[in-house]
């Protein structure tokens, strides 16, 4: 079978993808593979990407063949974890200082700013993947008429709280970075929490419902 | 108890990392050096775990209000103790008053301050590493800044010779002194890029650029070219990985990684090697040797062969020490 294969990423750290559509179904196999992955000896985390799964290893594998073999296995048996998961309402400013990306969309993609905002605050989206910095959610679902190019010249540093998408993807930034995406407005949520158990508010399989509180064309 | 005087930006508290929480998109932090924080801390009978201060670049000065052994471990800094020229791997005792100077940097980009026991920090999520994104761990969640004082857990220490200890590291570099060899796995998209590209990426040198800090070094060198029409979704990435954006520059991701990202991914630096990275300085060049898994392994039980006999040299001269006083 060469629609999934198994590679190096680190000396500890190996990856799992496949070939295959990008959607939940699909997602939902590679979450129930991270599920039985981390029950095996010499595995500290198996944690799902977008329709793969990495691996983070005490030591560097010398059954590499095996471990294939195993995933391989579990990835053409089907295996399925569904779940239903708690959704979180977040209250979002579009647009305005917070959003400084919006009205560019708006016109990229030729439609007006409260078209954007109705069909971006449309849909439940489910968190694929948790991950990039701590508490960050993977999202899945956005409209493909969203679809939109990453900015040619990316932003030093995005606050806290920045809602924003490129290509298929859209999110939230849980603490302050660089970003090349289109940003569309803000919101206040604690989405790691050091101090709290667990630190990141969400878990793959929970759901994220936008909630525009105000407009700023 | 040794208070900075001055520091230069970007210094923080470290560990070999805050493990166990990359499902919840953490990044592991730690030192960028792990053998030079590992020696620091042998040479003063600490665990190896114990927080070290992370110095990138010098100058900087510190003043020990009490009298305080210390051990210093990684970058060549014409560091002084007073008048005294020290080594650069050095343990030894400063008497209270006496001022600890690292100097330019001639070899190397970082430098490891141990003191007995590790650093006293709040222990968050299980690590004392400071975690410069989200703003905690370490001390107070971010760099040191001159007026900190560096606290050290015990208030006791081993028997150190009067004159300290020297300890030699293995070389940075191999045959050139500018060019830091390090062993590479192929990783997730390697066989991707084209036949020229991967040719380039294993026999020819790539530049360190000043786009380098504790998440990644950006580097210069042959362009490489990802050839493949298949889309690339997300994907775990380490400490070591070697990705290459658009631009066909690789970016080698390092001790503040994000865990999750899109580039292609053409090599996966092994851990042992890391260090080397971490000492690695702009303009300097890396070369990539290629090895498989087997290799790797090798490279991790050499490893732990040099800091196992390095731990028992230095028991056994502890023991002679103790019987001579």
């Amino acid at each position: 079978m060469t629609d999934s294969r198994l590679s190096m990423i680190g000396s500890r750290a190996i990856l799992f993808q496949a070939a295959c559509p990008f959607d939940l179904t699909h997602q939902e196999r590679f979450w129930a593979i991270a599920d039985e992955a981390s029950a095996w000896p010499g595995v500290r985390e198996a944690v799902p990407g977008m329709t793969n799964v990495t691996l983070l290893l005490d030591a560097v594998p010398e059954n590499f063949a095996q471990l294939e073999k195993r995933l391989k296995g579990l990835w053409q048996s089907g295996i399925r974890k569904q779940i239903d998961g708690r959704l979180l309402e977040v209250d979002i400013s579009y647009g305005g200082e917070g959003g400084p990306h919006l009205k560019e969309v708006a016109q990229t993609l030729g439609q007006s700013v409260d078209e954007i905002v109705r069909l971006h605050s449309a849909p439940d989206y489910v968190v694929f993947a948790v991950g990039s910095h701590a508490g960050y959610c993977y999202l899945g679902g956005l409209d493909p008429a969203l679809e939109t190019a990453r900015r040619k010249v990316p932003l030093t540093s995005l606050p806290r709280g920045s809602l924003s998408m490129a290509g298929l993807q859209t999110g939230i930034s849980a603490s302050a970075g660089p970003s090349g995406w289109n940003t569309l407005g803000c919101a206040d949520v604690e989405f790691f929490d050091p101090f709290r158990d667990p630190a990141s508010l969400l878990q793959p399989g929970d759901r994220i419902r936008f909630i525009p509180t105000r407009v700023i064309a | 108890m040794i208070e900075i005087l001055s520091i230069p930006p970007l210094a923080t508290v470290q560990d070999l990392g805050r493990h166990g929480h990359w499902f919840e998109g953490l990044g592991q932090a730690g030192v960028m050096d792990g053998l030079s924080h590992r020696i620091a801390n042998l040479l003063l009978d600490n665990e190896e775990s114990a927080a070290t201060v992370e110095i990138p670049l010098t100058p900087a000065r510190f003043c020990f209000r009490t009298e305080q052994a210390f051990a210093i471990a990684g970058a060549v800094c014409g560091a002084r103790l007073d008048d005294r020229q020290l080594p650069a791997i050095w343990a030894g005792v400063a008497a209270e008053g006496q001022i600890l100077e690292l100097r330019g940097i001639a070899r190397g980009a970082r430098v490891y301050l141990a003191v007995p026991g590790g650093v006293d920090v709040p222990l968050v999520m299980e690590s004392r590493s400071t975690q410069l994104r989200e703003g905690f761990g370490g001390h107070e969640g971010r760099v040191l800044a001159a007026g900190d004082c560096i606290e050290p857990i015990d208030d006791t220490w081993c028997t150190l010779p009067a004159s300290g200890f020297n300890v030699g590291l293995p070389p940075l570099g191999r045959a050139i002194d500018s060019e830091v060899e390090v062993r590479v796995l192929p990783s997730a998209e390697h066989d991707n890029f084209s036949i020229r590209s991967q040719k380039a990426f294993w026999s020819t040198p790539y530049q360190v650029t000043r786009l380098c800090n504790r998440q990644g070094y950006r580097l210069e060198g042959e362009e490489l070219l990802w050839e493949s029409d298949v889309e690339l979704r997300s994907h775990g990435i380490v400490p070591g990985i070697v990705q290459v954006p658009g631009n066909g520059q690789p970016i080698i991701q390092l001790a503040d990684s994000a865990t999750m990202g899109g580039y292609p991914a053409i090599g996966a630096v092994i851990e042992p090697d890391l260090w080397r990275i971490g000492q690695a300085r702009p303009g300097q060049y890396l070369r990539f040797v290629q090895v498989d898994i087997h290799q790797a392994l090798e490279a991790e039980s050499e490893r732990q062969d040099y800091l196992a006999s390095l731990t028992t040299s230095l028991v056994q001269t502890r023991e002679l020490l103790r019987s001579w006083s």
